[in-house]
C-alpha cells in the first residue's frame, strides 16, 4: 500500500516526577491494520494512549496522524483528528438508551428531535456495515457486558472515528463475547479502519493482532510481525527474561473437608440475590476454582464466607464448626485467610505505609504490641522479613502503600495473608492488574500452600489461571453452581457454562 | 496526571504551603482594611503588639489558643476515624456543665488541685455524653453525623439556657449564671511561666488549663499513631472496605471516636469556666468549637499543628480585639471577616496553590 502510516508516534517523552512512564518512543501503525501493544502493568501503556487521545501531554515528541502532525490537547481533539477510545471501564451512562448513549456530546442544535433522527440513520448504517447490531432503544442498564462494549465502539464509529484505541477490551468478557469481538474487530480491519489493542493477554495478540509491540518499563523494547512471533518469545521481551508459562504442579492429596458451604443464599447491597442455594467443600490440600464471568456472585460468595457480609440462608462450616455468624477477625483466629479481590479498597490502605499493611487485621495478635501501644519495632522487623521473603520492592516498610506496583502491593498482601499459615484460604483474583513475573511467584506460593495441605478456595475471572491452578472446577452462573469439570476439562465447555448455556 | 498524588517534603507540605495560605488571607485583609480607609500596615502592626507586645496579651493570646487546641483537637480525633464532628461547640458546652457541677460541689471543701483532676473527668465525661446520641445515631441508624451534630448544638444551646436560667442560676440575681467558684474550684493561673521568661501575666487570664492542653496533644497523638485503637481509627477513616475486611467493628470505632472527640471537647471549658470566670455563664464557648474545624483543618488534624494553628488563631482574637480598640473604623465585625478570610484560604482553599508549588518544584528539582 502506497498509503502512509495511520499514526505514528516520534519521540514521545512523557515523566510523572520521579518516574520515567515513556522514554523515547517510536511507534508506526499501519492503516488498516490491527496493531497490538503488549507490556507488563506500569511499561507504560496506558500512559502512551493517555498522551494520543490527550488525557496526558507529552514532554517531548511528535503525533502523526496520516503523515501531518497533529497536536492533541484533549479528547475533543482526538476525536477531530479521527481518533476513538474504547476504555477498559465504560463511559457510558446506565439509565439512558444506546442512542442516546451515541448521541451523548454530539447532540447537534438546540432541539433533541433532528439530532434523534439523523443519529438513529446513522447508527443503522453502522449497524449494517461493521455487524454491529444493538437494539437502539434498549437501556444500557439492560444489555450484557458485551453488547456494552459494542455500545462504546459505535460511540467511537458514531463520531468518525478512523483509528480505534481498544484498552484492554476483554477483562470483562466470557471467551465466547470475546471471540464476537474479535469478528467485529477483523471486519472493522476489512473495511480500512485501524485498530490498535491494549492488552496483557499474549493469547489474543496471536489470535487477532497483524503487528505487535512489546513495551518495558517505559520502552518500546520490539516490533514483530504476529506471524513471525511465539508466545514464549513475547513473554520474553515483555518480561526481560525467560518465564514460565504454564504452573508445575502435582497430583492432589485432598484430605479431609476443611471448609463446607452448604445451602447460601447471599444477597448484595441492593437486595438482589446473589448467591442463590450454594454448596460446596473444600478439602485439605486441594484448590477449589470458581469460574465465571465477573458478576455472577463470586464476589458474594467471597465476602460471605470471609465473613464480610452476612448471608441470607445457609450454613459456613468450618471444621465442622459454623462460622456464618463471625467476623473477619475471629475468622483469622480460626485460620482462614482472605486474599481479597480488590486490593485497593479491601486488601490494602493505600495511604498507609507498608508496615502498617502488613498487620492490618492481625493488629491485635500479641507480639505485635505491648498493652494498648504498637510495638512498632516489632512490627516493622516483621515487615521487613516478610519484604526480603516475598522479595517486594523497593524493600522499604515505611513507602507509603500507594507507591508500590500493582504487583509489588499484591505481595504485600500475600504475605501477610499465608506468612500467617492458616488451615484455609481463600483468593479472589489474586493476579488482577498483576505482572508476569509475580504472577508466577504467587501462583507458586499458592501450589506451595496446597502442597502443606492447606484448603484453598480461588475465584478468578482468568480462565487460563483457573485451569492451571486447579484441581477442581466449579462454574457459577447467576448466582448458581452450574457444574463442576476437572481442570482438564476444554475451554470451550467451561465457556459455554460461564454464559449459563449448557452444564 | 493530576499534581495532586505528587509526594512534596515535609517542610513545603507542613510549613510552606499553609505559610503561604496564610499570607494571601493577610494580604486581602489588608485590602479589605485600605479599603475602609485605613492603613493595613498599621493594622498588621497592631495585630501584632496587641496580641504579643507584652505578657498580658501573650496571656490572652494562649488563652483563646488553650481553647482552640482542645477543640481542635476534639475535631481532629474524629477526622482520623472518618467523622466530620461538628459539634465540639455545643459538646464544650456541656463540658461546662460537668466541671461546673464538680467545683460546685468541691470548692468549698478541698484545694484546687484535688477539685482538678475531678473536674477535668467531669467536663470530659459530660462531652463525652453530648457526643453519645449523634454517635449512636451515625453508629446504628446511619444517621449523617455532620448533620447531627448541627442540630445538637441547637439542643444543646436550649437545654443550657434552660438550666442557666432556671436551675443553676443564683437565687435573686438577674445573670443566667452559677455563682462564682471558691478558691478550691478555681484554677491557678501560670503567673510562674510569665515570670520565667522575665515578663508579667497581668491580668490575662492564662491558666493551668493551657498545660493540660499540651498534654492532651502528646496523648491524642499517641492514641492515633502509636496504638491499636488509633490503627483501627485511621484504618477507618482512610477505607472504610479495608476496615470491614480486617474485621474492625464499624460500631464500635464510630462511638469510641465520637465520644473521645466529645471529651476533648467538654475538657476545653475547664479554660474558660474554671481558669477565666470562675462560674458558669450562658453562651461561654463563644464559638470556639466552630474555630477548632479551622483549626485542624489548619494544623493537618496533627497535634503539632493544631498547636501552632490555635495560636494563630489567639492572636487573631487578641490582636483583633486590639485593632478594634485602637482602630475604630474597623469594627468588631470587620475582625470577623478577617478571621474568616484566614479559615477560607487555610481550610477551604487549602490545596489552590499546591499544583502551582508542585511544579516549581519539579522544576527546582530538574535544575
Amino acid at each position: 500500500m502506497t498509503d502512509k502510516p495511520a499514526i505514528e508516534l516520534v519521540g514521545i517523552d512523557k515523566k510523572f516526577g520521579a518516574v520515567h512512564a515513556n522514554k523515547d518512543i517510536n511507534l508506526t501503525v499501519a492503516k488498516g491494520t490491527i496493531h497490538g501493544i503488549i507490556g507488563e502493568n506500569g511499561a507504560g501503556k496506558s500512559t502512551l494512549m493517555s498522551i494520543i487521545y490527550g488525557f496526558y501531554h507529552a514532554d517531548s515528541g511528535e503525533i502523526r496522524v496520516n503523515g501531518s502532525p497533529v497536536t492533541i490537547r484533549d479528547s475533543q481533539a482526538a476525536i477531530a483528528v479521527g481518533i476513538g477510545m474504547v476504555h477498559q471501564h465504560f463511559m457510558l451512562v446506565d439509565n439512558f438508551t444506546v442512542l442516546e448513549n451515541i448521541m451523548l456530546g454530539a447532540e447537534g442544535g438546540m432541539l433533541l428531535a433532528r439530532g434523534v433522527a439523523s443519529a438513529r440513520a446513522e447508527l443503522k448504517r453502522l449497524e449494517t456495515e461493521y455487524g454491529l447490531e444493538v437494539d437502539p432503544d434498549t437501556l444500557i442498564e439492560e444489555l450484557p457486558v458485551g453488547l456494552q462494549q459494542r455500545v462504546e465502539i459505535l460511540k467511537a464509529m458514531y463520531r468518525g472515528a478512523e483509528i480505534l484505541i481498544l484498552d484492554e477490551p476483554t477483562g470483562v468478557l466470557t471467551p465466547a463475547e470475546a471471540d464476537h469481538l474479535f469478528r467485529i474487530l477483523k471486519v472493522l480491519r476489512d473495511q480500512g479502519k485501524t485498530i490498535i489493542l491494549i492488552t496483557h493477554k499474549l493469547r489474543e495478540i496471536m489470535a487477532i493482532t497483524d503487528t505487535v509491540s512489546v513495551m518495558r518499563r517505559g520502552e518500546m523494547v520490539a516490533t514483530r510481525r504476529t506471524a513471525e512471533t511465539t508466545v514464549e518469545e513475547l513473554a520474553e521481551l515483555m518480561v526481560g527474561r525467560r518465564v514460565l508459562l504454564r504452573v508445575q504442579k502435582g497430583e492432589a492429596k485432598p484430605g479431609a473437608a476443611v471448609l463446607s458451604v452448604r445451602n447460601l443464599t447471599v444477597k448484595d447491597n441492593r437486595g438482589v440475590t446473589m448467591v442463590d442455594n450454594v454448596s460446596f467443600d473444600v478439602r485439605a490440600g486441594e484448590i477449589v476454582g470458581i469460574a465465571g464471568v465477573a458478576g455472577n456472585g463470586q464476589s458474594e460468595l467471597l465476602e460471605a464466607i470471609a465473613g464480610i457480609r452476612k448471608p441470607t440462608s445457609g450454613e459456613i462450616l468450618l471444621d465442622g464448626q459454623t462460622i456464618d455468624k463471625a467476623n473477619p477477625a475471629r475468622l483469622r483466629d480460626l485460620g482462614l485467610a482472605h486474599i481479597p479481590e480488590d486490593r485497593h479498597h479491601m486488601g490494602l490502605v493505600l495511604k498507609f505505609e507498608e508496615y502498617e499493611n502488613s498487620i492490618l487485621g492481625y493488629h491485635r495478635r500479641p507480639g505485635y504490641s505491648r498493652g494498648p501501644l504498637l510495638d512498632l519495632d516489632a512490627i516493622r522487623k516483621d515487615a521487613m522479613e516478610k519484604i526480603e521473603k516475598y522479595d517486594i520492592r523497593p524493600p522499604n516498610p515505611r513507602l507509603k502503600t500507594a507507591n508500590f506496583s500493582g504487583g509489588n502491593q499484591q505481595k504485600i498482601v500475600v504475605a501477610r495473608e499465608i506468612e500467617r499459615d492458616p488451615k484455609m484460604l481463600i483468593i479472589g483474583q489474586p493476579t488482577r492488574g498483576v505482572d508476569i513475573g509475580a504472577i508466577e511467584f504467587i501462583h507458586r506460593r499458592i501450589i506451595e500452600m496446597r502442597d502443606a495441605g492447606k484448603a484453598i478456595l480461588l475465584v478468578s475471572v482468568e480462565l487460563d489461571e483457573i485451569r492451571a491452578l486447579s484441581d477442581r472446577i466449579l462454574v457459577m452462573f447467576a448466582g448458581h453452581v452450574v457444574g463442576e469439570k476437572t481442570p482438564d476439562a476444554g475451554e470451550q465447555t467451561l465457556g459455554l457454562m460461564m454464559a449459563g448455556i449448557a452444564a | 496526571m493530576s499534581t495532586a498524588s505528587v509526594p512534596l517534603p515535609n517542610w513545603i507540605n507542613y510549613g510552606l504551603i499553609p505559610v503561604l495560605n496564610l499570607i494571601v488571607a493577610f494580604l486581602i485583609s489588608g485590602f479589605v482594611v485600605w479599603l475602609i480607609g485605613e492603613s493595613p500596615l498599621d493594622a498588621l502592626s497592631l495585630l501584632i503588639e496587641g496580641s504579643l507586645g507584652n505578657g498580658e496579651f501573650i496571656g490572652f493570646t494562649l488563652f483563646y489558643a488553650t481553647s482552640f487546641i482542645f477543640t481542635g483537637l476534639s475535631v481532629a480525633v474524629a477526622i482520623h476515624a472518618g467523622l466530620f464532628n461538628i459539634g465540639s461547640e455545643g459538646q464544650a458546652y456541656v463540658g461546662g456543665l460537668g466541671c461546673a457541677l464538680v467545683a460546685l460541689s468541691l470548692d468549698k471543701y478541698v484545694p484546687w488541685y484535688v477539685t482538678m483532676p475531678v473536674a477535668v473527668v467531669g467536663a470530659a465525661l459530660f462531652g463525652a455524653i453530648a457526643a453519645f446520641i449523634p454517635a449512636w445515631l451515625q453508629a446504628k441508624r446511619g444517621s449523617h453525623i455532620v448533620i447531627t451534630t448541627i442540630m445538637f448544638n441547637y439542643i444543646i444551646a436550649s437545654l443550657m439556657n434552660y438550666l442557666l436560667v432556671h436551675v443553676l442560676i443564683v437565687p435573686g440575681k438577674m445573670a443566667p449564671e452559677t455563682r462564682t467558684f471558691l478558691e478550691g474550684g478555681q484554677l491557678p493561673k501560670l503567673t510562674w511561666l510569665m515570670e520565667i521568661f522575665g515578663t508579667k501575666l497581668g491580668a490575662a487570664p492564662l491558666n493551668i488549663s493551657f498545660i493540660i492542653a499540651l498534654v492532651m496533644c502528646y496523648v491524642v497523638w499517641l492514641l492515633i499513631w502509636r496504638t491499636k485503637l488509633g490503627f483501627e481509627m485511621r484504618t477507618l477513616g482512610v477505607s472504610p472496605t479495608a476496615a470491614s475486611y480486617a474485621g474492625i467493628p464499624y460500631m464500635r470505632i464510630v462511638m469510641i471516636a465520637m465520644m473521645l472527640s466529645g471529651a476533648l471537647a467538654g475538657m476545653m471549658a475547664l479554660n474558660p469556666v474554671m481558669g477565666a470566670s470562675a462560674r458558669l455563664q450562658v453562651g461561654f464557648v463563644g464559638g470556639a468549637g466552630f474555630v477548632g474545624i479551622a483549626v485542624s483543618l489548619m494544623g493537618r488534624n496533627h497535634p503539632l499543628g493544631i498547636i501552632f494553628a490555635a495560636i494563630l488563631f489567639g492572636i487573631l482574637y487578641q490582636g483583633g480585639d486590639w485593632i478594634s480598640f485602637e482602630m475604630p473604623n474597623i469594627t468588631r465585625e470587620m475582625i470577623l471577616v478577617i478571621q474568616g478570610l484566614v479559615i477560607l484560604f487555610a481550610g477551604a482553599l487549602e490545596y489552590m496553590f499546591r499544583p502551582a508549588i508542585v511544579r516549581l518544584y519539579q522544576q527546582f528539582k530538574r535544575a
